[in-house]
C-alpha cells in the first residue's frame, strides 16, 4: 500500500487552492497532486503515492549515492584479476537482447 | 524509467553484496518493516542472495493486514445500507470479515468501487449528491496526507455526502511493541522508506537508542534494499544503533513539511486495535474533532462492534516475525490467495501472499 512511483511532472494545471499535475511514468501518463510538493516545477521528477507527490526527488542526492556505489564497485573490480563485472553484465544483457 | 532502473542494476547490486559479505563477520537478524520491502525482497530472490548469517525477518508494515477484523465488518456492513457507495483501495477488496468480503458483497448487489485515490471518491460524492459516499481509509502515514487532504477538501467545498471509515496505522509505536517484547529477536531495522518520506525519522532516533537497534530508513528496489542492510550490518558490526539514512533522495530528517501540517490539522492520534497484534495505545488516527462530521462510524453508528479474530489464522504471528508464512500448517493448504484465511495472505504486500506468489514453500525455504 505504501507503493510510490518517481515520475516526470510535465504539465501543471489546477488552481492555487489545489495545484495538480500530468505526470509521466516512463510513457504512462496520470494526473497527480502536488499540494504536498510546493516547490515542484515542470520536468522535475516527483513521488506519487495514490494520486499525490508526496516528495521531489532530489537528484543531487541521488547522483551522489551512485557514484560513490560506482567508485567502490570499480576498486573492486580492479582487485579480480581478469574479471570486470560491469563487462560481464554488458556482454549478458547483449546476448539477452 | 529513471530514478528505478538504476536502483535494479545488477553489477551495482553484486558490488554491494560483496560488501555485505565482507561486512558481516557474525549472525544478524534484521527486519524489514514495510510490506513493499518484503515483496521486493522475494520478488528479486534477495534472501537467497544474501550471505547465510544475515536472517531477514519480515515486518507488520502491511496496513491492509493489521486492519482489524471488526473495521471490515464495519466497511461490510456500511456498503449494504441502501444508498450507499463504498470506494476502497483495490487491495481491501479481498480480505476476509467475519462473514465474507467486500467484493462477495458487490457482486450482492452492494455498490462498492475501487478508486486509485481518495480525490477520485470526493469526486464521486461531488457527482452523487444524494447518496453517502464513504471511503474505506486504510494506511500507514505514507498515504494518511491524501486522505487527510480528500477531508479538508470536502470541508472547502462543502460535500456533505463524503466520509472516512478510519483505519490509520502508525509505524513507530508498532515497532515500540515488537521491541519491548522479551522475546523479541530484532537486531536492526530497515525502516519503511516512504512512511519516512511524510514524518521524517526524527520519531525513530529514541528508539533505536533506547532498544539499542540500528535503523536505517531504506528504500523498496533491490539496491535500495541492500544498502540499507548493509548499513545496518555494519552498525552492528561496530556496536552502534542509530538512525540513518539510505533513501536520501526522497526521505529527509523531517519528512514533508506540508503534509504533517495537514496531518496535525485533520487528524488526531488514537489508539488502535491491529488485527493479530491488539490494541496499541496511541498509534493510529482518528479524525481530529473538528472534522468528526466526516466519520463515517459516527454517521452509521457503529463504534460499538467488536469481533473475535478466527483462531486457525496465524497472520498476527508473521506479522510480528515469529514465524515464516511457511511455518503456519495452513499455508498453501487451506490458507491460499484463492481462499484466504488472513489478509495476509490477500494483501499484495502481505508476507504470506509474497511467500506463495515467489514460490518459498517449507521445503524451498530451508528454514532460512
Amino acid at each position: 500500500m505504501c507503493l510510490a512511483i518517481p515520475g516526470k511532472v510535465v504539465a501543471i494545471e489546477g488552481s492555487d487552492e489545489l495545484r495538480m499535475a500530468r505526470v509521466d511514468f516512463g510513457g504512462v501518463t496520470r494526473e497527480a497532486c502536488l499540494a504536498y510538493v510546493p516547490e515542484a516545477k515542470i520536468g522535475d521528477y516527483v513521488l506519487v503515492h495514490v494520486g499525490f507527490a508526496i516528495a521531489t526527488v532530489d537528484e543531487q542526492a541521488a547522483q551522489e549515492a551512485l557514484s560513490l556505489l560506482a567508485e567502490v564497485g570499480e576498486i573492486e573490480d580492479l582487485g579480480k584479476e581478469g574479471v570486470d563485472l560491469r563487462k560481464e553484465d554488458a556482454d549478458l544483457r547483449k546476448e539477452e537482447t | 524509467m529513471r530514478h528505478l532502473d538504476e536502483y535494479r542494476d545488477p553489477a551495482a547490486v553484486r558490488v554491494v553484496l560483496r560488501q555485505i559479505e565482507a561486512t558481516a563477520q557474525h549472525p544478524w537478524t534484521i527486519m524489514e518493516v514495510c510490506g513493499g520491502q518484503t515483496h521486493s525482497i522475494l520478488k528479486f530472490g534477495l534472501d537467497e542472495l544474501l550471505p547465510a548469517n544475515i536472517r531477514l525477518i519480515h515486518g507488520p508494515g502491511c496496513p491492509v493486514c493489521v486492519t482489524p477484523l471488526e473495521q471490515i465488518d464495519r466497511a461490510l456492513a456500511i456498503a449494504s445500507r441502501p444508498g450507499v457507495i463504498l470506494c476502497s483501495f483495490g487491495d481491501m477488496l479481498r480480505v476476509p470479515g467475519s462473514s465474507g468480503d467486500l467484493l462477495t458483497a458487490k457482486a450482492r448487489g452492494a455498490d462498492v468501487r475501487i478508486v486509485y485515490s481518495p480525490l477520485d471518491a470526493l469526486k464521486i460524492a461531488s457527482r452523487e449528491p444524494d447518496r453517502q459516499v464513504v471511503f474505506f481509509a486504510v494506511g500507514f502515514e505514507t498515504t494518511a496526507p491524501a486522505n487527510a487532504m480528500a477531508v479538508q477538501c470536502a470541508a472547502r467545498q462543502g460535500v456533505g455526502n463524503f466520509s472516512l471509515l478510519m483505519a490509520h496505522v502508525l509505524v513507530p509505536p508498532a515497532l515500540e511493541a515488537l521491541l519491548s517484547d522479551p522475546e523479541c529477536v530484532i537486531q536492526g531495522l530497515l525502516a519503511p522508506g516512504h512512511v519516512c518520506v511524510v514524518t521524517g525519522y526524527r520519531a525513530y532516533e529514541p528508539l533505536a537508542a533506547h532498544y539499542h537497534v540500528p535503523i536505517v530508513v531504506t528504500g523498496f528496489e533491490p539496491l535500495d534494499l541492500l544498502r540499507g542492510v548493509l548499513a545496518a550490518v555494519r552498525q552492528l558490526e561496530r556496536g552502534e544503533a542509530r538512525v540513518e539514512n539510505q533513501y536520501e533522495r526522497v526521505a529527509r530528517a523531517d519528512g514533508n513539511p506540508a503534509a504533517r501540517a495537514v496531518l496535525a490539522e485533520v487528524f488526531a492520534v488514537s489508539d488502535r486495535k491491529w488485527r493479530g497484534i491488539g490494541e496499541i495505545p496511541a498509534s493510529g488516527y482518528a479524525l481530529a474533532p473538528a472534522y468528526a462530521a466526516f466519520d463515517a462510524e459516527r454517521i452509521f453508528g457503529l463504534e460499538e462492534l467488536a469481533v473475535e479474530e478466527p483462531r486457525e489464522c496465524l497472520s498476527g504471528l508473521v506479522l510480528q516475525g515469529r514465524i515464516r508464512p511457511t511455518e503456519c500448517p495452513q499455508f498453501g493448504t487451506r490458507c491460499t490467495p484463492e481462499h484466504p484465511l488472513g489478509a495476509t495472505m490477500v494483501s499484495s504486500e502481505g508476507a504470506c501472499a509474497a511467500y506463495f506468489h515467489y514460490g518459498r514453500t517449507a521445503q524451498a525455504a530451508g528454514g532460512r
